[in-house]
């Protein structure tokens, strides 16, 4: 089971995620999410992973899809709450590499010029 | 101690969770640390998304087996089976990064997990027959930490 939350702050989505990221998971996420980003306003991502307890390559998958999105769009992507096994996927396949890590939403907010 | 069991669902997606929290369940007896058990059921997670979009192609009609062995000295012997489409060239579809469904958003990682997390690897598949992974891995192994 996922659960997500999306929620609107100025031109900014946060996504709450929490539990785990599999194939099946990740085709339902990937739709939501995409729903999302149909908004004009809306410029910026912050994932948060920290209830995340499960992912496999799938869930890389749909967080390479929106990272690329965002990135169209001209915004940034910011992912926090990354510790742990997630942290080492992300190393792994080099995410961290191409996104933006912050230790939390508050100081990825901040960090979008957003006040938490 | 030595120990066995098989388990066969039909390729749903939703299957993956049962498939790989099954698996942990078994596994359990041996007293895994949470980070082993975590990798075991990635490594499942992995192979059964495999069998579904490139063995069956999406579709929920076709079985998929889990043959899990619990062998002497901690050592899981894992072997997950389709009876799909095969994949014609086993080194390519290993490669790092590869994936023969760009289409449908995937990381092209799956082997490369299923490398890292395990300690051996073995895929044999014929075209229009189906494909068996079979991997092993060794738990309470004596580990160098890196940071």
């Amino acid at each position: 089971m996922l659960e997500k939350e999306f929620i609107l702050r100025d031109n900014v989505l946060v996504v709450r995620l929490k539990g785990e990221i599999d194939h099946h998971e990740a085709t339902i996420l990937r739709n939501e999410w995409q729903r999302y980003l149909h908004d004009e306003n809306l410029k910026h991502v912050i994932l948060n992973m920290d209830a995340v307890t499960f992912m496999d390559s799938s869930g890389i998958g749909v967080i390479l899809g929106r990272y690329k999105e965002v990135m169209t769009k001209g915004g940034e992507f910011v992912v926090c709450g990354v510790h742990g096994y997630i942290d080492r996927l992300f190393s792994m396949s080099g995410l961290v590499k191409v996104v933006r890590i912050e230790e939390n939403e508050e100081d990825a907010l901040l960090s979008l010029g957003v006040a938490s | 101690m030595k120990n066995e069991m098989e388990l066969k669902f039909l390729s749903v997606s939703k299957n993956e969770s049962f498939a790989r929290s099954t698996v942990a369940s078994f596994v359990a007896q041996i007293d895994p640390t949470m980070d082993e058990l975590t990798e075991l059921k990635t490594v499942v997670s992995e192979a059964v998304t495999n069998a579904i979009i490139h063995g069956y192609e999406e579709r929920e009609d076709g079985w998929i087996t889990i043959h899990c062995k619990i062998l002497d000295e901690n050592v899981v012997e894992l072997t997950i089976r389709d009876e799909g489409v095969g994949i014609e060239n086993v080194a390519l579809a290993k490669e790092p990064l590869y994936t023969s469904k760009p289409e449908l958003e995937r990381s092209g990682m799956g082997f490369s997990i299923m490398e890292s997390f395990t300690d051996e690897l073995v895929v044999e598949s014929e075209v229009g027959k189906g494909t068996t992974v079979t991997m092993k891995k060794q738990f309470h192994q004596v580990k160098t930490v890196c940071h």
